[in-house]
């Protein structure tokens, strides 16, 4: 008896863990957000950011995020794609969902989405161990000219920002991006153990992965991918340092595809009522996000050339065969 | 000494009514969610993430720490009762254990694994205290060409658990090496042996291919047996550890604890490699009866294993806290839930939020005491289980397998991979195959690969890295006098015999 019990209350605990998950379509119009990666990353935080905004800009409002882990969010695209038409499902992504569909030969491409809005824009920082000769970019572009495979690199996949960053950065130096010798690391926090082990010559990755252990001189940064110095780290852009690299790790949402003009003006409303919330400004300014914010058209067209430009960069890095 | 009192302080912050509520409910959780096949600490973490912006950070942290310890308590629950592991790290738990549960030792090897659990996890955080920063250098000083040279070591060292026949022990091994190929290759961005399903473009996880081959495979051969078998009633037995099972356990703890904790505290151990060095130690320290028993259900096979797991979770906690470095599934979403207060894990949270970080480490030993207290008398109840007709009982296994494996991804391929890998267990038995390697050479596989590459990038195609660092070095003699030590020996005995 005890027994049945117990096992009765393990299948409705279950049950209740499995339905915080996916949870089920019901009356009212749920917004549902796919976050097309695993727990914890920034396209997860960018998504779990925006339900809080959404929940804190109107209380009766139900938002469910779910997770669809994969392949620098491709699978989740194809997910989405098989949506077509639905007016109630918003997908985070940015540029690494770029490249990725590039670089896995996705089937399903974002041309097959509808562009809703741009939200934020994180730099990447180029950083060298405490312990490094290299005092400033030029230094290190010197030794990096002189041979190229004994620099090694750590940042986050193959082929994601970071790896990008570092093709551009060799092209601007005039070295051949296939000479590149990228260390890829499964993320920002593997690439920096590399680092503060001095075990690589320089590392790329977000800014926020690193900041804290510029601050506190573990590592130095030599350069960020921004236009302009930022506020929250104390490095000259790349350009001063004399590469002409400008690259900002961007997100933003798209709705699956065949939506009519109604049905996209309506998300367009919403997350713009989201963006212009409170609670959406705090998260930004504590994330250390810049807003980029951008909707519809504009944003479509910036999509577009974000993709003939990471398009280009990946052939030369010799990541498509 | 300034730490202790700061760890007062934290008792002071964990020992409210409310935490300890928050803490109960904790290791409630993480004991259920490791006690069923396929679902994790570090999911059921995730879920609750959204708490975290109702609930203060304290409260929330001391919740998610006691899911995190409950869980490494769950998973060796069914490991040992019907060999069927819920969880990667309980998978060596269920080699010695099961067998232990067969012998009418269930409660015995529970017993072992609560009391282990709780001496490594107490110790374990007790260094996280004293030994924290000391531990964190260490861990970063740990290059690619050491975690190869490591992941070599436990390959020779689990080569004892190969089975009698070390062909179908190296076929088995062979299997999961090519599981582990499956997916992104990380260093280059191409997909291999996916088969153009973009669902495997992820790799296939180690949970699913444990739950797969262990639980379902097991389950499937237990029901191809129930005609053939007469059900044979298990003796549940005596509820308490005797005289000889104290004596043979705590060794075995303390060494469990003494290799899981800075295992864990290394960015790329993790909690399975110490359970196989455990498992292979504790196999070549026997001497006596144990030496009989190993293989057919000695507790030291549970202990140190089980020691060792848990310690990995309190070692992952040092460069979490010290560094930001996330080290386990479940820290990478701890990380994420410190960055939803905006807090940032590193150097200076323990100077800007001591009340928080030292609440936590109190609410561990707060935690690994309310398991214990939850588990040692249930060990005999949970040993009942052992009572339910098998059919319910493995149906069970088969619905809570396919369940927690779909939550993972919500992927019906998870669903599919799952089930042909549990026709291959069922294979694996019922032609002899050991299922352990496969899972192992899963683990160790890409691990071993993806470092090798990794150093030999850094060190721009000279293979001479490989030996050049200190800890390197060391763990390969090791791995060499671990190859060489059993053909030494026989050919020692052979010049005694003849001359």
């Amino acid at each position: 008896m005890g027994l049945r019990r117990l096992a009765a209350l393990a299948v409705l605990s279950v049950a209740a863990l499995t339905a915080c998950g996916s949870g089920t379509e019901s009356g009212t119009s749920a917004l549902k957000i796919m976050a097309p990666a695993s727990p914890g990353g920034g396209w997860d935080q960018t998504a779990r950011t925006a339900e809080q905004a959404l929940k804190a800009a109107d209380p009766s409002r139900r938002v469910e995020v779910y997770n669809v882990p994969g392949a620098g969010g491709t699978i989740g695209l194809a997910q989405l794609a098989g949506e077509k038409g639905n007016g109630n499902l918003l997908m985070t992504m940015g540029l690494v969902m770029v490249g990725a569909v590039e670089q896995n030969k996705s089937k399903v491409t974002l041309a097959e989405t509808t562009p809703i809005a741009k939200l934020t824009e994180e730099y990447e920082i180029v950083v060298v161990p405490a312990e490094s000769p290299y005092a400033t970019l030029a230094d290190l572009v010197t030794a990096w000219k002189a041979d190229p495979a004994k620099i090694a690199i750590a940042g986050g996949s193959a082929g994601g920002t970071d790896h990008i960053v570092a093709g551009l950065m060799a092209k601007a130096a005039g070295i051949d991006p296939k000479q590149v010798n990228y260390v890829a690391h499964s993320g920002g926090g593997e690439a920096l153990n590399a680092l503060l082990g001095n075990k690589v010559a320089m590392g790329i990755s977000g800014i926020g992965e690193f900041a804290e252990h510029v601050k506190s001189g573990k590592l130095r940064a030599l350069g960020v991918s921004s236009p302009a110095r930022l506020a929250a780290v104390d490095a000259p852009t790349l350009k001063e340092g004399g590469l002409d690299v400008e690259l900002a790790n961007w997100r933003g949402f798209v709705a699956p595809g065949g939506l009519d003009e109604e049905a996209k003006k309506k998300l367009i409303d919403t997350v713009t009522a989201m963006h212009d919330s409170q609670a959406w400004k705090d998260a930004v300014a504590k994330n250390g996000w810049t807003d980029v914010f951008q909707t519809g058209q504009p944003f479509a067209d910036f999509l577009a050339a974000e993709q003939s430009k990471i398009k280009a960069v990946i052939a030369e890095m010799g990541l498509v065969s | 000494m300034e730490s202790l009192q700061l760890l007062l302080d934290g008792f002071a912050t964990a020992l409210t009514p409310v935490n300890l509520l928050y803490a109960l409910v904790g290791v409630t959780l993480g004991t259920l969610v490791g006690v069923l096949p396929g679902i994790g600490p570090a999911m059921t973490v995730a879920l609750l993430l959204p708490v975290t912006f109702s609930v203060p950070p304290a409260s929330a942290f001391i919740m998610f720490a006691g899911i995190y310890y409950g869980g490494m308590y769950g998973g060796s629950t069914t490991s040992i009762l019907l060999n069927t592991p819920g969880e990667s790290s309980s998978m060596i738990t269920a080699l010695e254990g099961n067998k232990m549960a067969r012998r009418g030792r269930a409660a015995q090897a529970l017993a072992t694994a609560a009391i282990g659990s709780f001496v490594a996890g107490t110790i374990a955080t007790a260094l996280l205290v004293v030994a924290a920063p000391l531990v964190v250098e260490f861990a970063i000083s740990f290059g690619p060409e050491d975690y190869f040279a490591l992941a070599v070591l436990a390959f020779t060292a689990v080569s004892s658990v190969l089975s009698r026949s070390v062909v179908r022990g190296l076929a088995s091994l062979g299997f999961g090496l090519v599981i582990g190929l499956i997916g992104i290759d990380e260093q280059t961005g191409q997909a291999r042996l996916t088969l153009g399903i973009p669902e495997l473009l992820g790799g296939v996880e180690v949970v699913v291919v444990a739950v797969g081959l262990f639980a379902l495979g097991e389950a499937l051969y237990v029901s191809s047996r129930l005609r053939h078998d007469e059900p044979q009633i298990i003796p549940v037995g005596r509820a308490f550890l005797g005289r000889s099972d104290w004596s043979r356990s705590w060794r075995p703890w303390l060494r469990g604890t003494a290799l899981g904790f800075p295992f864990g505290a290394l960015p790329g151990g993790g909690a399975e490699i110490p359970t196989f060095l455990s498992y292979s130690i504790e196999k070549r320290l026997a001497r006596g009866i144990a030496r009989e028993e190993y293989g057919k259900g000695a507790i030291e096979g549970v202990a140190g294993p089980e020691a060792a797991n848990n310690a990995s979770a309190a070692g992952t906690l040092v460069p979490l806290l010290t560094l930001g470095l996330p080290t386990s599934a479940t820290a990478a979403i701890l990380l994420a839930a410190f960055q939803q207060y905006g807090l940032q894990p590193g150097p200076q949270l323990f100077d800007h939020n001591p009340a928080l970080v030292w609440g936590m480490i109190a609410s561990l030993f707060l935690g690994n005491l309310m398991l214990l207290v939850l588990n040692l008398p249930l060990a005999p109840l949970w040993a009942r289980v052992l009572h339910v007709p098998r059919p319910y009982l493995y149906a069970g296994i088969v619905l809570f397998a396919a369940l927690g494996v779909y939550a993972l991804n919500a992927s019906w391929i998870d669903l599919v991979v799952l089930y042909l890998l549990g026709l291959l267990g069922f294979a694996m038995r019922r032609f002899g195959l050991p299922v352990a390697p496969a899972v192992i050479g899963m683990i160790l596989g890409p691990m071993a690969e993806i470092q090798l590459r990794r150093a030999l990038a850094i060190g721009a195609g000279d293979a001479a890295v490989l030996v050049r660092s200190p800890i390197a070095a060391t763990l390969l003699g090791l791995a060499l006098l671990a190859l060489l030590a059993p053909l030494v020996r026989k050919l020692a005995v052979r010049r005694s015999g003849s001359g």
